[in-house]
C-alpha cells in the first residue's frame, strides 16, 4: 500500500514542477496570437535586436568552445595542486548576480578599471559597444559549458586515452581524434546549455553594454524596454526568444543525438 | 628480447620487478587482483612512469630513469590489448583498427584494416560499432587493432576475461597460435593459472608486487617455490608442524588433525600441497592397500561435476579437494555428509615453508 503511495507522491511532485515550470512559458504563447508575432517580427527594432542577440551568442558561444574545451580538458585530465581552488573560481559567476557582473566588469575592464588602461593603449573600446555585450555573454555563460565539458570529458573510459596513445597518437591527436568525439554528448549539453544562458543574458548586458538599438540591445533588454510602454508587443518578442531558444536547444541536442545513434542505425 | 625493470609505489602496492622475454615468447604474469601485473604493462607501454626503472626492446631503449630516457607512450611500438578492450565507441570497427595505421598512406588504410579484421575473422563486421558486437567479437577487433602497427612487443591484459566459458576455450587456443606467429616478445596478463598455462610459454607469478617465481607451467606445478605458488596453481595447500619421521619420509601433523608423509624435507611451521589429481578415495571402512602413504579420513562436502571429472570437496578438517572419474563417484556413492579415506602418495605431497 505504502508503495502505492509513493509513486502517486512522485507522480504528483513532477506534475506540480512541470506545471510550474511550463505555465509562463505556455501563457506568453496563448497570450500572443499569431498576428501579433508576425506584426511584431516586421517591427525594424525588433529585428534588429533579435540579429545582435543571434550574432553576439554566436561568438561568444564560440569563443567559449575554442577556448573553454582545451581548459576543460585539462581540468579533467591533470591532477594539480590548487586544482579544486580552480574549479571553484570557474563556477563562481555561476552563483554570482548578473548586476554583480555586470559592476566586476566595468570595474575590471571599463575605462577606469584594472584593465582599462591598458585596452584603451590597445584601442580597445568594450564598454557601451557590441563588443562588450560579447564580453558579458562570455562571461555570464562559460561556466555553463566548462563544468559540463569538464564532465564529460571526467567520464570518458581513461583506457580510450591510452588506447589511443599506444596506438601511436600524440597527446594532442588523442584529445581531438578520440577525447573530442567521445565526450560528445555532453560537451553538445554544455554548448546548449551556455548558448541558452547567452540568448537569455539581460542583467550583466546593461551594466556593461547599456541599452542601445542597434548596438547593444539584445532580446531581453529590448522586452525591458517595450515593457512598460508594449505589453503585446514584448509578449511577442518575448514569445519569439522562447522560441528561438528551444529551436537552438533541439537543434544541438539532435545533432549530438544523430552523431552518435544515427550513425550506430546505419 | 624485451627486458623490464621498475620500482614504483602505487598506493599501496610497492612494485619491484624485473622480467625478459624473447622475440616470439610470451611470458604470462598470473597473480591475484591487485597485485600489480597491470601495472607492469603500463611501465613498459609508457602509461606509468616508475620511480625507477628501465625497458629495453631490441635495440631500443624505451625507459631508462637513471640516464632520463623516457619515450611517450605513442612512440614506443606496443600492441596492447587492454582488459575491456578499449574500442573507441565512435568509431566503427575498421576505423578503429585504422586509428593506428597513420604510416599507411590514407587511401590505403582501409583496405588495410578490412584485411585485418579479415585474418580474424571479423570481416563482415567493418562497419559495426563496438558496442553492437558481442565480447568475442570486440575481442578479435581489439587484437586485429593492437598487430596493425606492426608492435614490437605485444602487452595483453585479461585478453580472455571478458568471454563467455564457451567462447574462451576456442580464443584461448587462436591466442596462443597468434602469439606464437607474432614473433615479437608478448607479456601478457591474467588471474588464472590455466589460461597463464595456455597462452605462456614462461608463466610468472605475481605477488603484492613481486615476480616471486618465474619457469614453465610445468615447474611451477612440479616445484612450486611456496604454499601461494602452490595454491595458485591448483594444488591444495595444508598447513601443519613438519618433523623429520624415523622412517627418512617427513611426518607433517596437521593443524585440526591427521597426519600426512613426504619425501621431501621440512622442518616445523610448513605448508604442505597435493594436486586433486594425485588424491585417491576409498570408502572409510576399506583396509589400505597399495604403496601410498597418505590416508587421510576426510567428511564430503561437496560433489561437482567438471567435464569429465568429479571435483570432491572435503574436510579434513582442513579443506582438501580430489579429482577422480564418474564410475568411481558413483561406486563410492558420494555426496555431502558422507565420510571417506582420502589417500596420496608422499611422493606426490610437497612440503613447502611458511
Amino acid at each position: 500500500m505504502s508503495r502505492r503511495w509513493f509513486a502517486a507522491g512522485l507522480v504528483a511532485a513532477l506534475s506540480v514542477t512541470l506545471l510550474f515550470l511550463v505555465l509562463p512559458v505556455v501563457a506568453i504563447f496563448v497570450d500572443t496570437g499569431p498576428v501579433d508575432l508576425l506584426s511584431s517580427l516586421g517591427d525594424e527594432g525588433a529585428l534588429e535586436a533579435l540579429r545582435l542577440s543571434l550574432v553576439c551568442s554566436g561568438i561568444a558561444v564560440a569563443l567559449i568552445v575554442v577556448v573553454g574545451t582545451p581548459a576543460a580538458y585539462f581540468l579533467a585530465t591533470r591532477r594539480f595542486r590548487g586544482r579544486s581552488v580552480v574549479v571553484t573560481l570557474i563556477e563562481l559567476p555561476l552563483v554570482l548576480p548578473p548586476a554583480v557582473a555586470g559592476i566586476g566588469l566595468l570595474a575590471a575592464l571599463g575605462p577606469q578599471g584594472l584593465l582599462g588602461g591598458w585596452l584603451e593603449d590597445a584601442g580597445l573600446q568594450l564598454v557601451l559597444t557590441t563588443a562588450g555585450v560579447i564580453v558579458a555573454l562570455t562571461f555570464v555563460s562559460a561556466p555553463f559549458y566548462l563544468r559540463q565539458t569538464q564532465a564529460a570529458f571526467e567520464s570518458l573510459d581513461p583506457t580510450w586515452i591510452d588506447a589511443s596513445r599506444t596506438l601511436g597518437a600524440s597527446e594532442a591527436r588523442t584529445f581531438l581524434r578520440i577525447a573530442i568525439p567521445g565526450a560528445g554528448s555532453g560537451i553538445a549539453a554544455g554548448l546548449a546549455l551556455a548558448w541558452g544562458r547567452a540568448l537569455g543574458e539581460f542583467g550583466a548586458t546593461l551594466m556593461f553594454a547599456g541599452s542601445f538599438r542597434g548596438i547593444t540591445q539584445t532580446v531581453p533588454l529590448a522586452i525591458y524596454e517595450r515593457f512598460s510602454t508594449d505589453f503585446t508587443g514584448a509578449l511577442a518578442l518575448s514569445a519569439v526568444l522562447v522560441a528561438i531558444s528551444a529551436a537552438l536547444l533541439m537543434a544541438v541536442k539532435l545533432l549530438s543525438g544523430t552523431a552518435w545513434l544515427g550513425g550506430a542505425a546505419r | 628480447m624485451l627486458r623490464v625493470e621498475a620500482r614504483a609505489r602505487l598506493g599501496a602496492l610497492d612494485l619491484d620487478v624485473a622480467l625478459e622475454t624473447p622475440p616470439g615468447g610470451c611470458l604470462a604474469l598470473a597473480g591475484p587482483s591487485g597485485a600489480g601485473k597491470t601495472s607492469i604493462l603500463r611501465v613498459v607501454a609508457g602509461l606509468l612512469r616508475p620511480r625507477e626503472g628501465r625497458v629495453v626492446c631490441g635495440d631500443e631503449v624505451w625507459l631508462d630513469t637513471a640516464r632520463g630516457i623516457d619515450v611517450p607512450p605513442e612512440e614506443r611500438r606496443c600492441g596492447y590489448v587492454f582488459q575491456d578492450y578499449a574500442l573507441f565507441g565512435h568509431l566503427r570497427a575498421w576505423q578503429n583498427v585504422a586509428y593506428g595505421l597513420r604510416d599507411t598512406p590514407r587511401g590505403e588504410r582501409r583496405r588495410r584494416a578490412h584485411e585485418l579484421l579479415e585474418r580474424f575473422g571479423v570481416g563482415e563486421l567493418a562497419d559495426a560499432r563496438p558496442r553492437t558486437l558481442s565480447g568475442g567479437e570486440r575481442q578479435r577487433v581489439a587484437l586485429a587493432r593492437a598487430v596493425a602497427r606492426r608492435p614490437a612487443a605485444l602487452l595483453l591484459d585479461e585478453p580472455l576475461a571478458a568471454l563467455d566459458p564457451r567462447t574462451r576455450a576456442g580464443a584461448g587456443r587462436e591466442l596462443a597460435a597468434l602469439l606464437r606467429d607474432a614473433g615479437v616478445p608478448a607479456l601478457l596478463v591474467t588471474h588464472d593459472f590455466t589460461e597463464a598455462a595456455l597462452l605462456g610459454d614462461r608463466v610468472g607469478i605475481v605477488d603484492r608486487g613481486r615476480v616471486i617465481q618465474a619457469g614453465t607451467a610445468g615447474e611451477l606445478a612440479a616445484a612450486p617455490a611456496s604454499a601461494f605458488v602452490a595454491d595458485f596453481t591448483g594444488a591444495t595447500v595444508l598447513t601443519g608442524e613438519a618433523a623429520p619421521g624415523a622412517d627418512g619420509l617427513t611426518r607433517v601433523a596437521l593443524d585440526g588433525g591427521g597426519s600426512v608423509a613426504s619425501v621431501e624435507p621440512g622442518q616445523g611451521r610448513v605448508a604442505v600441497s597435493v594436486y586433486p589429481w594425485e588424491v585417491a578415495l576409498d570408502a572409510p571402512e576399506a583396509v589400505p592397500t597399495g604403496s601410498a602413504q597418505n590416508h587421510v579420513v576426510a567428511e564430503v562436502i561437496s560433489v561437482t561435476a567438471v567435464g569429465n571429472r568429479i571435483r570432491v570437496g572435503m574436510a579434513t578438517p582442513q579443506p582438501l579437494v580430489a579429482e577422480i572419474t564418474g564410475p568411481s563417484a558413483r561406486e563410492l556413492a558420494l555426496e555431502p555428509g558422507a565420510r571417506v579415506v582420502a589417500t596420496w602418495k608422499a611422493a606426490a605431497t610437497r612440503v613447502l615453508p611458511l
